[in-house]
């Protein structure tokens, strides 16, 4: 062996002072900045004793509502990071002209593109749509909490613990050089022999329990805890599409965990799955992980089209177009998306027969889809439109997202592919279906939702500066990305030598900044809409005159969301009481059993990440003692019988006394 | 659209024009044709993208709150008729595109050779393709002519309106062949051959690349592409001949380590069988080639002897690829007979070319010694009886 390896440290595995970035101006920047703003926010939960509060009431918190927000809080902190490195390459690509390398070396530039892709897809899309999903589906099916409350805190923890594990790697190591799916051999220990891509596979693999797990539990709610009266055709759509979702989830995140199980194996014990010699196929990982990966996408935007369904239905004031078709266009979807998985590598090599078949299996997927946009625009066809803020944004969803279905039905052309294939042609298409369908889907929802989940509105003028800056923004820095595509210029590039091709960039990049402008106006409008919430606060609970049932109880809903279940007869089931003259139930209350707070879901996370950190550095005594730690306080856990409690019928009237004191006010000034 | 919006568009306009879209106007009959499978899927598209978008802008604004003439129907929710159309017109247009696509894919398939040179120009028999037999390395192109007997690094040249056909490999992680001006692209993967047919139409200089990720140098892995006349290209081949390098087998393993950013470089002769080993692992010295193992494996494999007979199977250059985790192994160097074993304990055989690691996704070594080491002593003792 050379000189420059040493064996592994018992202690501190191969975890050295040169493990710290110490030299990388950026990153020390990087950190002063994080270690500094999470100092001062130490120190005001501190100052303001905090603490317990934090403690008691989110962090071990069962609540669906409040699990919702903490993973949209999670989402929308970690879009800041995915968005910083987005803003770095873009930096990077419109400098590194004419002999300039830029200002990132290729040990941190691959890194970069690499933990974007993967930030933006596992830790902003997916907890976001998780937390809309957890916050809005118990209250759309009348229920009082998701199947397994405890399940759901420790699925968010999991998440997070996956967030915080990605985070890590920033300041101790290094992340993954190889691009967000890690293709072996590259990402073999033969190629990365260091710990970016352990980072990888144990940041995936812990979130992927939580995600998993969440996905179990949503679908038992869907099932299992609807109104009486909700049959499945009477469902609001959000909540098929988030049931379809789940399914996809629990069906195809078992898939990542075991290709991603095979790949630790050949990095930790030397086994040959994916290896080029000893009968390894690399291939086969490019395969199992996009038999993940595709249903991953429609994972993100199956909910995305169920929250554009609840929009138009709301704001044009119409039942939705051809529900039952839109209910069938998102089965047909769930399960075509199993069917299209090798469209990602036409050009790896199959058979013509093969890559036509996989070629015409994905059209097939854009006419439910198609027929989904149609049947929003019938929606609106003969309705009064309000154009709030969620309407503008799904009528730019619409007009974007048909761009990104025609570029991805040319891509399916296989040898359209051929030429296209891994160009930032396919970079602007998945950009233009993500951030067109997914993201904007994702702000409709919260600007929709929001006042349900806090009792008063968002601000409409940062709301308003922020859309156009995100529609604007994305036109500009994803249409010159189309045109160099077909220029023939390919994705990950560090540097380049056609200096014809900056002009591209540099519009790209400043689409990027006003992207970053569109950033900035959300937080401002959240700040501000916290700031002004007296004169946004809605006290009737169904601010848009909405059509389902989270719009039926008050804003914020009580813990316990409805004080009696109630009786659906349509779709459309609030709409449809409204319409019937219902009458609140006053009296008559009972107590409510609930279920009690846990803090074992933060514990077993903790102790995950400490497993994970010990398996990434080959500390093997951390991971042993953390890996029976969990085992100890899982099985600890069983014996905690105190998992319940009843809400005193007293305070259940004080709460509804309250609302109807409430509605009673807000009636009058009306 | 006010005319100051107009000029505000302009520059774009020009921008547009003064680019090179060269897969859209490429070179090569092959990404000709796909350029123009784009222009049709993109027509038959917009049949449909065009109408929705305008409907979209329509409804949007005729539907819209404060315009109270536009009828309201709040419990208009069904229209069989409208349904038919919104799932049929979708429906047909997925069935012309489908089919354009299996024809288009089947012939357009990079490995079917061609048929044509151009429109109107059908392959004949005097048209014998040139074989190119590529090489993707960390981080180069090397190019292997067996009919000149030459090669060259990250440069190569073609005859125009003669049939080339590509036989793509890599020698460590995955990598794509990507000429746009000529055809599309396929992978090139360690191990495993890939196929291309592409013929080039017009001379010029063309840049040709890497269009899959494959570590810390990718972005210099380029190469000229040059599209010349008969002429020209003869004496393309001999100005390769007159470069003094002769590409062996201990060359190809210097070449093969990792390097950025590298120069043009010309070999006269290159040794005859290098492709086929380097396909198929096995340039070293003591290594076993893939194609011999899998016809030992057809035959039934080794058996149990086989489990310890990894040594000449082992390619990734990681240190001989260790695990952190679990004992040494032990090898099986040689299979002798009964009355040679004695004889063995004088045994000494060749090692490896270079021992040091090759390390592919970047320069900088791990500081990390893996379990699995190469003790020096273990030709000398093998660790566990077997049947030699």
């Amino acid at each position: 062996m050379t000189e420059t390896q040493q064996a592994i440290h018992p202690i501190f595995g191969r975890l050295t002072l040169e493990s710290f970035p110490i030299h990388e101006p950026i990153l020390v920047a990087t950190f002063i900045a994080v270690a500094l703003g999470g100092l001062a926010m130490l120190g005001v939960i501190t100052k303001y004793r905090l603490w317990g509060y934090l403690w008691k009431e989110w962090f071990t918190t069962v609540d669906h509502k409040r699990i919702g927000i903490m993973y949209m809080i999670l989402g929308i902190i970690m879009l800041l990071r995915g968005f910083a490195d987005a803003i770095m390459m873009r930096l990077q690509q419109a400098m590194a002209f004419n002999g300039s390398e830029g200002y990132l070396n290729a040990h941190h530039y691959d890194q970069i593109f690499t933990a974007h892709g993967v930030i933006m897809i596992f830790f902003v899309a997916m907890p976001l749509v998780t937390g809309l999903m957890n916050y809005v589906v118990p209250l759309q099916i009348g229920a009082r909490d998701v199947s397994f409350p405890f399940l759901n805190n420790f699925s968010f923890w999991m998440t997070a613990a996956g967030a915080v594990l990605v985070m890590m790697s920033l300041f101790i190591g290094e992340f993954a050089r190889t691009g967000w799916l890690a293709y072996p051999p590259l990402s073999g220990i033969a190629y990365s022999p260091d710990v970016g891509v352990d980072y990888y596979i144990w940041a995936l693999q812990v979130a992927g329990i939580g995600t998993t797990l969440s996905g179990v539990n949503l679908i038992c709610t869907i099932v299992k805890m609807r109104a009486p009266g909700m049959t499945m055709m009477k469902m609001p759509v959000f909540t098929w599409t988030s049931l379809c979702t789940n399914v996809l989830i629990v069906a195809s995140f078992p898939v990542l965990t075991v290709v991603l199980v095979l790949l630790s194996l050949d990095r930790y014990v030397g086994t040959n799955f994916f290896t080029n010699d000893l009968g390894g196929n690399p291939m086969m990982y490019v395969n199992l992980i996009w038999i993940w990966g595709h249903p991953e996408v429609y994972i993100l935007v199956l909910p995305a089209f169920g929250i554009f369904s609840e929009v138009v239905t709301t704001f044009t004031g119409k039942r939705l177009f051809g529900y039952t078709s839109m209910v069938y266009a998102t089965v047909v979807i769930t399960i075509l998306s199993y069917l299209v998985w090798l469209h990602h590598f036409f050009t790896m090599g199959s058979g013509a027969s093969v890559n036509s078949f996989f070629g015409i299996t994905t059209m097939i997927i854009s006419i439910p889809t198609g027929a989904k946009i149609f049947n929003w625009l019938f929606t609106m066809y003969r309705g009064r439109i309000r154009f709030e803020l969620p309407m503008m944004w799904t009528v730019a969803f619409m007009l974007t997202f048909v761009v990104g279905g025609m570029t991805g039905v040319l891509l399916a052309v296989p040898p359209a592919d051929f030429v296209l294939h891994n160009s930032l042609f396919l970079v602007a298409h998945f950009h233009n279906v993500i951030i067109g369908g997914v993201l904007f889907g994702l702000f409709a929802g919260i600007n929709y939702w929001f006042p349900k989940a806090f009792g008063f509105k968002l601000n409409q003028f940062w709301g308003h500066v922020s859309f156009w800056c995100w529609v604007v923004g994305f036109w500009a820095a994803f249409m010159p990305l189309y045109v160099l595509g077909l220029m023939g210029v390919t994705r990950r590039l560090r540097v380049f030598d056609d200096p014809s091709l900056q002009i591209w960039f540099i519009i790209a990049g400043f689409g990027a900044a006003i992207i970053a402008v569109g950033i900035g106006a959300f937080l401002i409008q959240m700040v501000v809409s916290v700031w002004k919430r007296e004169e946004l606060r809605d006290n009737t609970g169904d601010p848009w005159n909405g059509r389902t049932l989270e719009w039926a109880t008050s804003s914020p809903p009580p813990d316990y969301n409805f004080a009696f279940t109630p009786v659906v007869h349509d779709n459309d089931a609030w709409a449809d009481m409204k319409k019937r003259g219902y009458q609140r139930p006053l009296e008559g209350f009972r107590p409510i059993h609930m279920p009690s707070n846990t803090g074992t879901g933060i514990i077993l996370a903790g102790l995950s990440i400490a497993c994970a950190f010990g398996l990434i550095w080959y500390m093997w005594w951390l991971a042993a003692i953390s890996f029976v730690g969990i085992l100890a306080v899982a099985i600890g856990h069983t014996f905690n019988y105190h998992r319940d409690f009843h809400i005193p019928v007293e305070e259940v009237v004080r709460t509804e006394e309250e609302r109807t004191r409430l509605l009673t006010a807000a009636t009058a000034k009306a | 659209m006010t005319p100051f919006r107009l000029l505000f568009l302009l520059p774009f306009a020009l921008l547009l024009g003064g680019c090179d879209l060269v897969v859209m106007s490429p070179s090569g009959d092959i990404a000709d044709q796909q350029a123009n499978l784009i222009i049709i899927s993109t027509i038959l598209m917009l049949i449909v993208i065009v109408p929705v978008m305008v409907m979209i802008v329509l409804f949007a604004w005729r539907y819209r709150h404060t315009n109270t003439e536009a009828r309201y129907e709040p419990d208009w929710d069904h229209s069989t008729g409208l349904e038919l159309i919104i799932w049929s017109v979708p429906l047909l247009i997925i069935i012309c595109l489908g089919a354009v696509t299996w024809m288009g894919t089947h012939l357009l398939d990079p490995y079917r050779p061609l048929d044509r040179l151009a429109h109107g120009k059908p392959v004949t028999e005097e048209h014998v393709p040139l074989e190119v037999q590529v090489v993707a390395l960390d981080w180069k192109w090397l190019f292997i002519y067996p009919e000149q007997g030459i090669a060259s690094v990250n440069e190569m040249a073609a005859p125009v309106d003669r049939p080339i056909h590509f036989r793509i490999t890599s020698s460590s992680v995955m990598n794509s062949f990507y000429v746009p001006a000529l055809a599309g692209m396929i992978y090139a993967m360690p191990g495993m051959e890939t196929t291309l047919h592409a013929v080039i139409n017009a001379p010029g200089e063309f840049e040709g690349f890497s269009a899959n990720y494959s570590g810390a140098g990718f972005s210099g892995m380029r190469f000229a592409f040059h599209g010349l006349e008969q002429g020209d290209f003869d004496k393309w081949v001999e100005t390769v001949k007159s470069a003094d390098g002769a590409l062996n087998r201990p060359d190809y393993l210097d070449l093969e380590r990792p390097s950025e950013n590298v120069p043009i470089r010309h070999y006269a002769s290159v040794d005859a069988g290098l492709f086929n080993a380097i396909l198929n692992m096995c340039v070293e010295e003591g290594k076993m080639c893939m194609k011999e193992m899998m016809a030992i494996d057809a035959e039934g494999g080794l058996g149990l002897a086989g489990i310890h007979n990894t040594m000449p199977l082992t390619y990734d250059k990681y240190a001989r690829r260790g695990a952190v985790f679990g004992p040494d192994p032990s090898y099986v160097l040689s299979i002798c007979a009964v009355e040679e074993a004695p004889g063995t304990a004088e045994f000494t055989p060749t090692p490896p070319a270079n021992m040091s690691p090759i390390v592919g996704a970047g320069l900088k070594r791990p500081n990390v010694k893996p379990l699995r080491s190469f003790p020096t002593t273990f030709w000398a003792a093998p660790s566990r009886p077997s049947n030699s």
